[in-house]
């Protein structure tokens, strides 16, 4: 029994025939071998070979498996169905495919961040582990990146992990063998053994070898790309040296193309220790490291990483005075690069889903009035004596035909979407590739087949229920229509409306949230603000003298150009990001308990001009002076917050705060700073609370620096301006990252935008879709109820009261819909409170816009065919059917 | 042409796909010869209609009893030519022990019957 020759049923068919042509002419020629006349022989031979076409039939039938057959018939006579009404079914279709797109894409987006494992060698084996403060409970800011002195403590004495490796980023400039344009690329250190324990093999040449692994090695492993942007994809590369930050370097091997982990922007790879002091690698307070391991095959997790916990434990014991932690915590690897993804990508995968969900609904709507229709025809054919469930499947086909074009086009528009998602979306982890696999066409599938019985069960059951016989019963003239049919339609409406008030009210918080964030005021001046970076080379600018030498000359030359009104040198800027932080304590206060965590705050540099030139105000005291360099600069502002904080009602300046991190290079030993002087508090990224902070003076000898240049007009256009005076200063450093502070301030706020617009744009489409819906519906109630309107208005109803009597059956539903969403909302929004800023999940202006906006869109959809109703001609409307 | 005695108008339920995979064994022949030979070994007793002999032909060899290929017959006409496969013989001895199982059953049956009248 082969379902194939289904298939091939036709081609058989014209093979029959041929065999049977053949057979007549063999006949014949025998017959005519007997002795007959040539007619004689044909007519016998007719009459032998019988009825051919029953031959013919029966072999067909023969070749048609029974369910196949009917399921082909079914499909054909839905698709002319279909066909018939064009309009309605393009529609669905249209509809069915956006849904299935957008939730493809982001399904797409799911599996390959969060799902697909990372094309290491046993990937499920490999875990991120960081140190882990108990005090701070389970959240996520208990998880602390791992400080070197920890994991080198871990790897020895520990026997859970197979192998452990470490990471932290880096960033250097790089020029070439013969002093080509300079360039500052992003850089990553690792351990000698990360690759092996990884699995990775370079493409060419070697990975580092242990003894490379200590401070001063000059091994470098470059990234595919940079390997083919910058050396011409040429092998011989590997052995030869090239400079970064002007000190030589050997490359030892190029990593494969496909390796783009953490991320792939890192360019180059350096020995763990190469760059580190003695100093970053004995302390323990150097929290910027990513600590990966292997579990040993026969260890469980758990018990591998208390031996780890025992271990940090220890340690937090031996240096009560430092952030040790007590415990340690594990992550795995792709929720470690998805961290500030996954909470938006659940939340618009939910949205997408409740999208997906009302195009279900809606398309079963519009099936259920079409089964209407068709009722008396079912209800003739069942008292004929079709099964239930051969009725059902013919009504299935239909939505089976419009979910599967559904599908087809959402793949091709989730091909686009997908890619310009992953294009937009910058924090998006770009560890591993953004494409449509096996799984996710598997996905598809499901989304497809559950679509269908959504949208196709329902209307299915409804119109050959017991219930069917009524309709061969109701007589064209009954006024009512069928009470339970219209029940069921209003049900759907009020689901689809409840899920749509979901993601208004949804896509309302986080829109709200996002202009919030965008008026949040940063603490300084961010208009006509020109920011850009450098970092000074440590080989050629080897002493503090060196460098502030540098960054005083520049400030002076970009002072002096015309425009410029100000200019700020500091290791960073408002609004750029995190940096850094040192934890400190206050000399004159009684020491901290040993259970309590040590204060800290971020740690910046600035320049005395940096606080005017920003508009950073100050509170007390005062800024730095130019004298405070070199060895008298143990000097250190602090900001509001850190004196809020830790010196309540209490004059902070004349204070020393001890910072153990920051030993001090002009004065070895010196690690107290006296307080100075306390400025305004400024965010250091939008959307996130203000920290304790504390400015240390630039002057000090700091090398790698933001510059901010306030001017008097567009910003942008001081830029070339500005890098002319750095090439005149020294033609060999590189300028990076030319941005305005708005543009900085902005690049923190691309992801909260793309989720509140694309929310938006999901809650926008389900409202047209319930709107639709909702139009449908009171349309298909009206010409129901032709009849009995025409007699009330024979029997004197007024035309007004008509039309209040059609909205109230259409706005009943809505209204229905409307509280059975807020009530889930107020749920919902729970979920996702922590992507809200500045904005309460019952924010009550959210919930009216709302609510206004829904009850103004239902009115109007429910207007027109009522309006229609309430024109109705009386005579037509008693003389229609 | 020879006298056509009564034809058995009904043949046995599935004898025919047996007698077509006997016909089989002595080579190669399309539906007119199989026809042909069925009805002259059996005295022109059985009649094979062409009704059942082509379903029954696409039958075994959608079973994998019989091969087919298009060549010429004996008048140098395209005909469809039928071979028994290894399967079909092994199917063709299983159909035959049945067959003289049940031939010889029905005989004792019907012969002691006879005896009884």
């Amino acid at each position: 029994m082969s379902w194939l020759r289904f298939f091939r049923r036709k081609r058989k068919d014209v093979e029959l025939q041929a065999e049977l042509d053949a057979f007549l002419s063999e006949e014949i020629a025998d017959n005519v071998a007997r002795g007959m006349s040539p007619e004689e022989a044909r007519r016998r031979a007719r009459v032998k070979l019988g009825n051919s076409q029953q031959v013919r039939e029966s072999l067909w039938v023969q070749n048609s498996p029974m369910p196949l057959t009917h399921l082909f018939r079914d499909l054909k006579y839905a698709f002319r169905t279909l066909r018939r009404t064009p309009g309605f079914s393009v529609i669905a279709i249209v509809v069915m495919a956006l849904c299935m797109g957008a939730a493809i894409s982001l399904f797409t987006i799911v599996r390959s961040v969060l799902l697909r494992p990372l094309p290491f060698r046993d990937p499920a084996r490999l875990v991120v582990v960081y140190e882990h403060r108990r005090t701070n409970g389970a959240a996520a800011d208990s998880r602390t990146q791992v400080a070197p002195a920890d994991f080198y403590d871990w790897r020895s004495k520990t026997r859970g992990f197979e192998d452990m490796a470490i990471i932290r980023y880096a960033g250097y400039n790089l020029t070439g063998e013969r002093s080509e344009l300079p360039e500052s690329v992003r850089a990553a250190a690792g351990s000698w053994n990360l690759f092996q324990l990884l699995g990775v093999t370079p493409a060419f040449g070697r990975t580092f070898s242990e003894q490379e692994d200590r401070p001063g090695s000059t091994a470098v492993m470059l990234s595919w790309s940079v390997f083919e942007r910058r050396f011409a994809g040429d092998p011989g590369i590997v052995g030869r040296q090239i400079h970064l930050d002007g000190r030589p370097a050997t490359v030892v091997g190029v990593l494969p193309s496909w390796f783009s982990y953490p991320d792939a922007g890192i360019q180059l790879w350096r020995p763990y220790q190469a760059d580190a002091s003695s100093e970053f690698l004995q302390h323990h307070d150097f929290h910027q490291s990513l600590v990966i391991a292997r579990l040993r095959p026969d260890v469980s997790l758990a018990s591998a990483l208390e031996e780890v916990g025992a271990v940090q434990y220890q340690l937090h014991l031996q240096y009560p005075h430092d952030p040790v932690a007590e415990d340690v915590t594990p992550r795995s690897l792709n929720e470690d690069l998805a961290g500030n993804v996954k909470k938006p990508l659940n939340l618009m995968m939910s949205a997408v889903g409740c999208m997906l969900l009302i195009g279900c609904l809606n398309v079963s709507n519009l099936l259920v009035a079409r089964g209407a229709a068709r009722q008396k025809e079912v209800a003739i054919r069942s008292a004929l004596g079709a099964r239930r469930a051969t009725l059902i499947r013919e009504q299935l086909a239909e939505s089976v035909l419009i979910c599967a074009a559904g599908c087809v086009g959402g793949i091709a528009l989730s091909v686009v979407a997908t890619r310009s998602l992953a294009h937009t979306w910058k924090d998006l982890p770009t560890a591993q590739g953004i494409y449509i696999d096996g799984t996710v066409i598997a996905f598809a599938s499901v989304l497809m087949i559950t679509a269908t019985l959504i949208a196709g069960l329902l209307p299915a059951l409804s119109t050959t229920g017991k219930a069917m016989m009524n309709a061969l019963q109701a007589s064209a003239r009954t006024g009512a229509s069928s009470v339970s049919r219209t029940l069921l339609r209003k049900s759907l409406l009020t689901a689809e409306i409840g899920i749509t008030v979901v993601l208004l009210v949804s896509a309302g918080l986080l829109l709200k949230s996002f202009l919030r964030l965008r008026a949040a005021d940063v603490g300084c001046i961010t208009q006509n603000m020109l920011t850009l970076k450098y970092s000074l080379p440590e080989k050629k600018y080897d002493t503090p003298e060196k460098r502030n030498a540098f960054n005083e000359a520049l400030l002076e030359r970009v002072r002096n150009i015309p425009g410029v009104r100000a200019a700020a040198l500091g290791n960073t800027l408002p609004g750029a990001g995190y940096w850094g932080d040192f934890i400190f304590t206050v000399k004159e206060h009684p020491p901290v308990n040993a259970s309590e965590n040590l204060p800290e705050a971020l740690s910046r540099w600035a320049d005395p001009g940096y606080f005017s030139a920003l508009g950073i105000p100050l509170v007390s005291g005062r800024f730095f002076t130019d004298d405070e360099r070199g060895a008298r600069s143990y000097k250190v502002i602090v900001n509001n917050q850190l004196v809020r904080r830790y010196f309540p009602g209490e004059d902070p300046i004349g204070r020393h705060l001890h910072v153990p991190a920051h030993p001090h290079d002009g004065a070895p030993g010196i690690v107290d700073y006296e307080i100075v002087g306390v400025v305004g508090d400024t965010l250091y990224q939008v959307g996130k609370e203000p920290k304790a902070a504390m400015y240390f003076p630039m002057l000090e000898g700091t090398g790698s620096q933001m510059l901010a240049v306030h001017t008097t007009s567009a910003p942008l256009q001081f830029s070339i301006p500005v890098q002319r005076q750095i090439a005149a200063l020294d033609p060999e450093l590189p300028v990076s990252d030319v941005r305005t502070m708005d543009e900085v301030i902005g690049a923190s706020l691309v992801n909260a935008s793309l989720s509140a617009r694309l929310v938006l744009v999901f809650a926008i489409l389900s409202l047209l879709l319930a709107a639709v819906g909702l139009y449908g519906v009171l349309s298909y109630l009206a010409t129901q109820r032709t009849t009995e309107l025409g007699i009330r208005m024979a029997l004197g109803a007024q035309r007004d009261q008509l039309l209040r009597l059609m909205l109230g059956d259409g706005m009943r539903p809505a209204l229905l819909g409307l509280g059975l969403g807020l009530a889930v909302s107020f749920v919902a929004t729970r979920l996702f409170q922590s992507m809200l800023f500045g904005t309460k999940p019952l924010d009550p202006v959210v919930l009216c816009c709302v609510v206004g906006t829904l009850f103004a869109v239902a009115v109007l959809a429910c207007l027109a065919p009522a309006w229609r109703a309430s024109r109705l001609d009386p005579m037509q409307a008693l003389r229609a059917d | 042409m020879p006298g056509k005695t009564q034809p058995q108008a009904e043949m046995l339920k599935g004898t025919l796909d047996m007698m077509v995979l006997r016909t089989l064994v002595s080579g190669d022949a399309h539906g007119h010869t199989i026809a042909k030979v069925i009805e002259h070994t059996s005295e022109n007793l059985l009649e094979v209609e062409q009704g059942s002999l082509y379903p029954a032909l696409h039958r075994l060899e959608d079973r994998k009893w019989v091969s087919s290929y298009w060549g010429a017959s004996e008048n140098n006409r395209k005909a469809k030519f039928y071979r028994l496969t290894a399967e079909g013989r092994k199917q063709l001895a299983r159909e035959t022990t049945r067959w003289r199982q049940m031939t010889r059953a029905i005989g004792l049956v019907m012969g002691e019957e006879g005896g009884a009248q």
